[in-house]
């Protein structure tokens, strides 16, 4: 038995580590945001929260820094990169799951080594390639790319998926009369949902967040996502620390919202994704 | 129902096409450039054999930079478990606002690496917030990103801080499954919070441990996005990792066969790391019967 003095020294003790990690994880947005609701003139110590919040430079965020346009631009890449990973993924997953052949034990082993290249080893040759593509600073030419880096891990999990579900729901559809192809759509499809939600939040998150890929593949400023917009910020030509801090703070919403309302299907997911 | 199934195969034809073009052929095109002095854009090049190669071994950036990503590396690392272990460890217990300490310690992992390393600029700058603090203890400003030693230990903090989140979820999914017999019969054997620890907890968690670390290792050694977003590997090239460097070789310095031999060296560290981890995990699987 603890003495309850002790019981209390320890869950003071807990309750101070528990604040000093949240302070810590929470300080750079803290910072970041008394930051963007202050003028450029402000000298007041960026700790001080201002005492008349000034917005504008999340206006000035929006019309000057062509935010909006690279908002547009990361959500249609995401989409469009998230929507192909998962469809044809899925569709992948299905045949390595079920048909079990040398060949087919072959392509899985292949796809599971693709995952060991660094996508920032192959960037040189990516860009050789790209350029050859005439895709350099175009959506038919970045969403590709994404969409490859992505695959391994999205067909892994449908391939994973698919195996723990029983062979006798295929079984008494064939026997019914159903196709291979109509085997998947009508009896794997309706029960993938998990496994596709954490592909979309596993993949959508990386393509949002990217910049790796972003800033050697996309550089005509009309094509800018969100992370080379905040990057333009900061560089020698445009830079503006106040209206880069509020450009920071809203690519870093969506996410945040997501994650607050649907928490328990990404921490699922990523753990599952990290697991591999 | 085998060969039924087999019809199938042409889904995975599309997922094989695109991997083939965007991932295996620059592969191998990579080989073949890092042979060669190709400066980028021109139409003219020669190959140069193992000139590129020779001069990994020589190049006093490479040095720098292969050290620089090993610290990334294995400094996240080592804090991370410990920080990791610690927060799994305070929140697996009775804790008030435990989802709400959670949910902000796990949050940073969902930020683009490089919106964090912006972020934190505001923190460590000269004028920023950290040197409010040093100057109100009475200290002179301290250049956060431009001295060698202090830069590459403050991103191995900020990378820390942002993915320790990853380790605490992976540990306390580790710490749930140990059945609470276990440490039940230990506290009626006697033992203390230390001694459960030590003789159950962390050895029923090793194989957590070793997902933990080989997924940190091989994050800290792509760290690109934090450092372009803070120095882009600078003052000189004293704060670059492997991935950075390549960008820097390849735009900055026009040579697109040395920047693709980095990558090589880059490839194959992270593959040295992988192999040899998973080889560990293998051995260590445990049961709970």
């Amino acid at each position: 038995m603890m003495s309850p003095a002790r019981n209390l020294s320890s869950t003071t003790w807990k309750a101070f580590f528990g604040l000093l990690i949240m302070a810590v994880q929470l300080l750079p947005i803290y910072i970041t945001l008394t930051v963007a609701l202050k003028g450029q003139t402000e000298l007041s110590s960026v700790w001080a929260f201002p005492a008349r919040p000034l917005w504008d430079n999340f206006v000035q965020a929006f019309v000057a820094g062509k935010v909006a346009r690279a908002f547009l631009n990361t959500a249609v890449i995401t989409v469009a990169a998230t929507a192909a990973v998962v469809i044809l993924g899925a569709l992948a997953g299905y045949p390595l799951a079920r048909a079990r052949s040398r060949l087919n034990t072959l392509v899985n082993d292949f796809i599971l080594a693709i995952m060991m290249i660094p996508a920032l080893s192959l960037l040189v040759p990516l860009y050789v390639l790209m350029n050859r593509l005439h895709a350099i600073s175009t959506f038919q030419g970045i969403i590709p790319i994404h969409v490859a880096f992505n695959f391994p891990l999205t067909v892994f999990l449908f391939t994973n998926f698919m195996r723990s579900l029983p062979r006798e729901l295929d079984e008494a559809a064939f026997l019914d009369g159903c196709s291979v192809y109509s085997i998947f759509y009508r009896i794997m499809l309706p029960l993938l949902k998990p496994v596709t939600v954490t592909s979309i939040i596993l993949t959508s998150v990386a393509v949002w967040n990217d910049f790796q890929f972003s800033v050697y593949f996309l550089q005509k400023s009309g094509m800018r996502v969100i992370t080379l917009a905040i990057n333009g910020f900061f560089g020698i030509s445009g830079s503006n620390l106040h209206v880069g801090s509020a450009a920071a703070l809203l690519s870093i919403i969506p996410v945040t919202v997501l994650f607050l309302f649907l928490q328990r299907y990404f921490v699922s997911g990523m753990v599952a994704g990290a697991l591999k | 129902m085998n060969k039924i199934y087999s019809k199938a195969n042409i889904l995975y034809i599309p997922v094989l096409l695109i991997l083939a073009l965007y991932v295996v052929y620059p592969f191998f095109d990579g080989i073949r450039i890092a042979f060669t002095n190709w400066n980028g854009f021109s139409q003219k090049f020669k190959y140069i054999g193992l000139a590129n190669f020779a001069r990994l071994l020589t190049d006093d950036s490479v040095r720098v930079a292969f050290v620089n990503t090993l610290i990334y590396g294995f400094g996240s690392t080592l804090l991370q478990q410990i920080l990791g272990l610690f927060c799994a460890l305070l929140l697996t217990g009775p804790y008030r606002g435990r989802t709400v300490v959670r949910t902000v310690i796990y949050l940073p992992v969902l930020f683009s690496a490089f919106v964090m390393g912006a972020m934190w600029y505001y923190v460590v700058q000269y004028n920023g917030a950290l040197n409010d603090i040093v100057t109100l203890l009475g200290h002179a400003k301290v250049f956060w990103l431009s001295q060698h030693t202090v830069t590459v230990s403050l991103f191995v903090l900020i990378n820390t801080f942002q993915y320790m989140g990853v380790s605490m979820v992976i540990y306390i999914a580790g710490i749930k499954a140990i059945p609470v017999t276990y440490l039940e019969a230990a506290t009626v054997e006697g033992a203390g919070a230390w001694r459960r620890f030590g003789q159950i907890i962390l050895p029923l968690l090793f194989p957590a441990l070793l997902t933990s670390i080989t997924i940190n290792l091989i994050g800290g050694f792509k760290l690109f996005d934090l450092i372009m977003a803070l120095t882009a590997g600078g003052p000189g090239y004293t704060t670059h990792s492997l991935a950075t460097l390549i960008y820097a070789t390849y735009f900055g310095g026009q040579q697109a066969g040395f920047s693709a031999a980095i990558g090589l060296l880059l490839f194959l560290t992270i593959l040295f790391f992988t192999i040899v981890f998973n080889r560990i995990v293998r051995g260590q699987e445990v049961e709970f019967t």
